[in-house]
């Protein structure tokens, strides 16, 4: 969705209209649109998260400091996304593709644990089919670390954009889009973290 | 071996052992053997595939969704004429000729291919094809973007197609309840068809819903402020909020369902902690805006067509932009009123009814505003003039019922029976499909330069409209008399007398339908006689009738300078309605590109192969889809530059082409001697 | 004062059967009945009008009639949009006390106030039929309903199938029965008669013949048919219970002389999102919303 809403703004001027404009604008409202996604999704949680079905509670499997450090790697993530960006606006090639490096490196290292987390909990009998709340909970991070993972590809793409046709005004914009991409699955995690974890455990 | 390459795709999935579905099978591969054919035969197939799958241009994009919307209004009236004759003879010993396997899955076809294959991709169409034009844009935001929702709407509607004859369709009805629709009630490949034709379908539906929100508030012609914006672009508007607003809830309905159905999750199962009701509050969230989704759209149609034909200016303009807004807003807090009686409390029941009954208000205060703007006018009775007043008085009954149905005691009583199918149908089909019947009459001359017939128009609106009395006033009658839908079969005597009038009615609507079709094949004949060259047939207000018909690829030449509501009416008194710039300008342009056709086949591979669990191809097709995006997103020269004497040359052929006309008939009405 | 036209009304013989909910045989189904009419009559207030507005502008304002007036850029006046949102804001703010207070007075959980005793009925939907439990009789039918006439009926009603809905169109309105959830359920009968009863709600292929007859007997005539089937020989237990999950389609009536106490409970219990803790009867739908 994303790349494809993207690969417009090389038409050029639409006689005083923009659509560099444009694409970020509608990448704001796709973004919008992602956020009724998880806001069902979350609702759907928040309706089944107690609905144990005499299988384990969240109390009985998050492990906080586990998911803590899960949760540093992808705010970190974004921080050095961030740097990314400064190198983009200092038009500096390197900065960015070695911060970007970087970025998909600690998101990369946010997925693994998450595979590992639900890898652990399927092995131990506590798949998303042995209960309405972690059909639920499986499905929430679930959805968040599908965005992260695609937002990882799509950060590769763009490593090689960069390297490749350089800092042209569409990579740019691309960079730009990517960058809000990035900044709010922080937002969303966060709100998972809040909600799944926090709140399950205390 | 065999599992692994076909997943549970075997040839017993087949269903060589019905004749009437095999019937339906032969008929439809029989007619598209026969478009095939024809256009092998007029060797078309390359200008097709260049001019048409291949185009980013709004307005043929536009006709393709009106093309499959009507083929898709076949097939779901196929869909509604069985059920009625099933409903007209399977009484006491009768039992009619379909089984309830197979009516089952008639009825679920019917209302999905109604709601997300017909009245969507109709107004999709009406609004790819006009709302550019009428706001003075020369594209829309996304051109590309726009091809890709198209062929991933076509997809989805192949494959509700194709479970025709390969599988099954759903047999646990359009809104698809849990728990009937898990495993554990319907194991079979039918709620995956399903699934998989509403899920891809409402992706390219949310990315369309982007596309022209972005396309209206950013690109209006100079001088076209929101309250210059017209009322049918003001809908579409609206329209696309509400569906960036209620998509995604669909979406995650019918994901959660999916992990349900793929991987043995229990969101909605009746055990192991499932919640078969959060099912229907996702599904009604998506699904009562979802009316006013296809509904909003005619309103603005109709305004249009009023205003048009009253010669005037439309009436309360700023009351129909209030109304429209507030009956959006609104459409997001009555969702409960589709399951009053799972049984909430009272308090959580009056607020829903009561809400729902809010909506009268607006909606009232638009139906005042179109007999406002008729009042001291001099209307036309032309077919879409036509199809309005059938609206109006239709409407106003569909309306009352539903208020009606909105009183939760009165629900308790009417939901569920026929009752509500006649006042659902009398809300969707005069305030949906006669809007897009009189938006296709209205606007048909603009994509193609000629309008259609009117007499065999007229005939096709008072055979549908009488059909439609005849099909739904019993219905009814029949929830008074305690008759509950989706009934294959039923022992009562008293029924067959209606059931036999709405079965008469549905033959009247076929008659008109083959109008329909007869108005277009005539009108094509004839098209040297119905040709107009103004490219203003109606003596239009809005800056559509301001270009030729059909207009020329970049639509307009000189963006317009609006200053007034109805922007073109306002040039023609202006005298500057026609007025030759002094000089041109380049123009970009999009080019076209095969990658939405690709992306369209590449969802129908993977939606086909994840319904017989095909994984591999599921994976491939993922794989494929994904590749594609990346390799688009690196193609940076996705459009070209259109010389500025090109575009003079083309727009000197058309003065050219008026001003023979003008002289051919200067003695006659045309309304541009009119204005000269 | 009746709007209906006479031969809407008019009855021949078979009338109940004819038109149901105009001929409702209890206070719950007559006072829908009168909730439907009066909302009826009052939308009437505006759409009559309307519709003759439309007729008579279309037809006044017609191209061909030169004489009418033609104000081209008349499109607006304050005073009629002030009627034309009035008019509709007053008859909605009628219709939305209407809706208020009847929500309250014919919630399906509010008992009905009765000289009598209520009588208490446990629902259970199945494939394709309707079981019911009387608990402190200790029998059970299947797809035939008997009640005492004059009495309130106190259902409890849940389903061990896919979604369904209960309804008795002349006592009274319907509401669902769904798996793991209980709803509830207040309707008495005015007079002994038969009431057809039936399923609205589309649960599979047997959904068209999944309705039962409501008998509504005098207390002598009740009395006695509950003698009559507690001397039956059939026991509602786990075992017959099972034959009853089978999947049938357009069932006859069945009578149980005993039943397994706390059935209910345990079909409800089965389907309960904690099974081992929670209490079936606070899982009634409020916890959804």
């Amino acid at each position: 969705m994303s790349t494809i809403a993207q690969s417009h703004e090389t038409l050029g001027h639409h006689d005083g209209h923009d659509p560099v404009g444009n694409a970020t604008f509608g990448f704001w409202l796709y973004l919008m649109t992602d956020c009724i996604l998880f806001s069902s999704i979350f609702a759907t949680y928040a309706v089944l998260g107690h609905n144990y079905a005499g299988g384990p509670t969240g109390h009985e499997i998050f492990d906080l400091q586990y998911v803590f450090a899960e949760t540093m790697f992808l705010l970190f993530s974004s921080t050095t996304n961030g740097i990314a960006m400064l190198g983009m606006h200092r038009n500096s090639r390197t900065q960015v593709v070695n911060w970007l490096v970087v970025t998909a490196l600690l998101g990369l290292g946010f997925i693994v644990m998450e595979v590992n987390e639900f890898v652990h909990l399927i092995q131990e009998g506590n798949g998303p089919d042995r209960s309405g709340f972690l059909s639920a909970f499986f499905t929430l991070v679930g959805t968040h670390g599908a965005h992260v993972s695609l937002g990882l590809v799509w950060m590769v793409v763009m490593i090689f954009q960069v390297m490749g046709k350089g800092l042209t005004q569409p990579v740019r914009s691309r960079l730009m889009r990517l960058s809000l991409f990035w900044h709010f699955l922080d937002l969303i995690w966060i709100g998972v973290f809040t909600v799944v974890y926090l709140m399950g455990v205390l | 071996m065999q599992e692994t390459l076909f997943g549970k795709l075997t040839l017993s999935a087949i269903p060589y052992d019905n004749p009437i579905v095999m019937g339906a099978i032969g008929a439809a591969t029989a007619m598209g053997l026969l478009v095939l054919g024809l256009i092998t035969y007029f060797g078309k197939w390359g200008y097709l595939w260049k001019e048409w799958f291949t185009s980013v241009d709004h307005k043929r994009i536009g006709v393709m969704y009106i093309v499959l919307a009507f083929v898709m209004l076949l097939r779901g009236f196929a869909d509604a004429l069985m059920m009625r004759m099933q409903q007209a003879i399977a009484q006491g010993g009768m039992h009619g000729y379909l089984p309830p396997d197979h009516y089952d899955q008639i009825f679920s076809a019917h209302g999905t291919i109604m709601i997300i294959f017909v009245a969507m991709p109709f107004f999709i169409g009406l609004m790819n094809l006009i709302v550019p034009l009428q706001i003075g844009a020369r594209d829309v935001a996304y051109p590309f973007l726009n091809s890709v929702s198209f062929w991933l709407t076509a997809s989805s509607a192949a494959l509700v197609m194709i479970s025709l004859g390969i599988g099954d369709f759903s047999h646990a009805g359009w809104s698809g309840y849990p728990p009937l629709s898990e495993t554990r009630f319907s194991p079979g490949p039918g709620v995956d068809y399903w699934i998989w034709s509403l899920q891809l379908g409402g992706i390219g539906t949310l990315m369309t819903g982007i596309n022209f929100f972005v396309t209206i508030l950013r690109m209006r012609a100079p001088g076209m402020t929101m309250m210059k914006l017209p009322v049918f672009s003001w809908t579409i508007l609206v329209t696309n909020v509400l569906i960036m607003l209620s998509f995604p809830v669909l979406t995650v309905a019918l994901a959660l369902l999916t992990l349900d159905r793929y991987l043995g999750m229990h969101f909605f199962t009746s055990d192991l902690g499932g919640n078969q009701m959060m099912f229907l509050n996702l599904f009604w969230i998506w699904g009562h805006p979802e009316v006013y989704i296809v509904i909003l759209p005619a309103f603005g149609m109709f305004s249009e067509v009023v205003s048009t034909f009253s010669g005037k200016r439309l009436f309360g303009y700023h009351s129909m932009v209030y109304a429209t807004v507030a009956i959006a807003v609104l459409s997001f807090v009555v969702w409960l009123h589709h399951f009053f009686t799972m049984g909430a409390g009272a308090n959580v029941n009056a607020f829903f009814g009561i809400a729902t009954m809010v909506i009268a208000v607006p909606t009232g205060v638009k139906v005042f505003n179109w007999l406002f703007t008729m009042y001291k006018g001099r209307v036309e009775f032309t077919t879409p003039v036509l199809w309005t007043l059938g609206f109006i008085i239709t409407f106003c009954i569909g309306g009352m019922t539903g208020v009606l149905l909105s009183v939760p005691p009165a629900d308790f009583v009417l939901h569920n029976s026929e009752f509500l199918v006649a006042h659902f149908h009398n809300m969707l089909i005069p305030g949906a499909l006669f809007g897009y019947f009189a938006g296709y009459a209205f606007w048909f001359p603009k994509a193609f330069g000629f309008r259609l017939d009117e007499k065999w128009g007229k005939r096709a609106f008072w055979l549908w409209l009488v059909g439609f009395y005849l099909a739904f006033m019993p219905l009814y009658a029949l929830g008074f008399m305690g008759m509950p839908r989706r009934l294959v079969h039923y022992n009562n005597p008293a029924w067959q007398p209606y059931l036999l009038v709405a079965a008469a009615g549905t033959l009247v609507i076929l008659a008109a339908i083959v109008c329909q079709a007869v108005q277009l094949v005539v009108s094509i004949r004839n098209r040297e006689a119905l040709r107009d060259v103004t490219g203003d047939p109606w003596n239009g207000r809005t800056l559509e009738w301001a270009v030729a018909s059909p207009p020329p690829f970049y639509n307009f030449a000189h963006i317009p300078h609006v200053q007034s509501l109805d922007a073109f009416t306002d040039m023609k008194d202006r005298g500057v309605a026609y007025e030759v710039p002094a000089s041109y300008q380049d123009i970009h342009m999009p080019r076209n590109t095969a990658v939405g056709v690709v992306l369209g086949g590449i969802a129908f591979a993977f939606g086909f192969s994840m319904i017989w669990h095909i994984w591999w191809l599921a994976l491939g097709a993922a794989v494929g889809a994904l590749g594609a995006l990346v390799l688009r997103s690196a193609d940076d020269s996705v459009d070209y530059i259109l010389p500025a004497q090109d575009v003079a040359r083309m727009e000197r052929e058309r003065r050219q082409l008026l001003a023979a006309h003008e002289q051919a008939d200067t003695s006659s009405e045309s309304h541009l001697a009119h204005q000269g | 004062m009746s709007l209906w036209p006479q031969w809407v009304l008019a009855c021949d013989g078979d009338c109940g059967a004819r038109w149901a909910l105009l001929n409702p045989k209890g206070p719950i189904a007559a006072h829908e009945k009168g909730l439907i009419i009066t909302a009826f009559a009052l939308m009437l207030l505006v759409v009559i009008p309307v519709i003759f507005m439309t007729i008579a502008f279309a037809w006044k304002y017609r191209a061909s009639n030169k004489k009418a007036q033609y104000e081209p850029e008349w499109d607006n006046s304050t005073k009629i949009e002030a009627v034309v949102w009035a008019v509709p804001a007053v008859i909605v703010a009628i219709l939305a006390t209407l809706v208020w207070k009847s929500s309250h007075e014919l919630s399906p959980y509010r008992p009905i106030h009765s000289a009598s005793q209520p009588i208490q009925v446990e629902v259970v939907a199945m494939n394709w039929k309707w079981l019911f439990i009387y608990p402190d009789l200790g029998i059970a039918s299947v797809n035939r309903l008997v009640i005492p006439a004059k009495v309130p009926v106190s259902f409890k009603i849940t389903s061990d199938t896919a979604m369904s809905s209960f309804f008795i169109p002349q006592l009274g309105g319907q509401i669902y029965a769904m798996a793991g959830m209980q709803t509830r359920l207040q309707l008495v009968a005015d007079q002994p008669g038969s009431y057809q009863g039936l399923n609205t709600q589309f649960n599979g292929d047997g959904f068209a013949g999944m309705h039962f007859e409501t008998v509504a007997a005098s207390s002598q005539d009740f009395d006695s048919w509950v003698a009559q089937v507690k001397h039956g020989v059939t026991p509602l237990n786990e075992e017959t219970f099972k034959t009853l999950e089978v999947p049938s389609e357009n069932v006859s009536p069945r009578y149980f002389s005993s039943v397994e106490p706390k059935l209910f409970e345990r079909i409800l219990q089965k389907y309960l999102p904690n099974a081992a803790a929670a209490q079936p009867g606070q899982h009634g739908m409020n916890s959804t919303m």
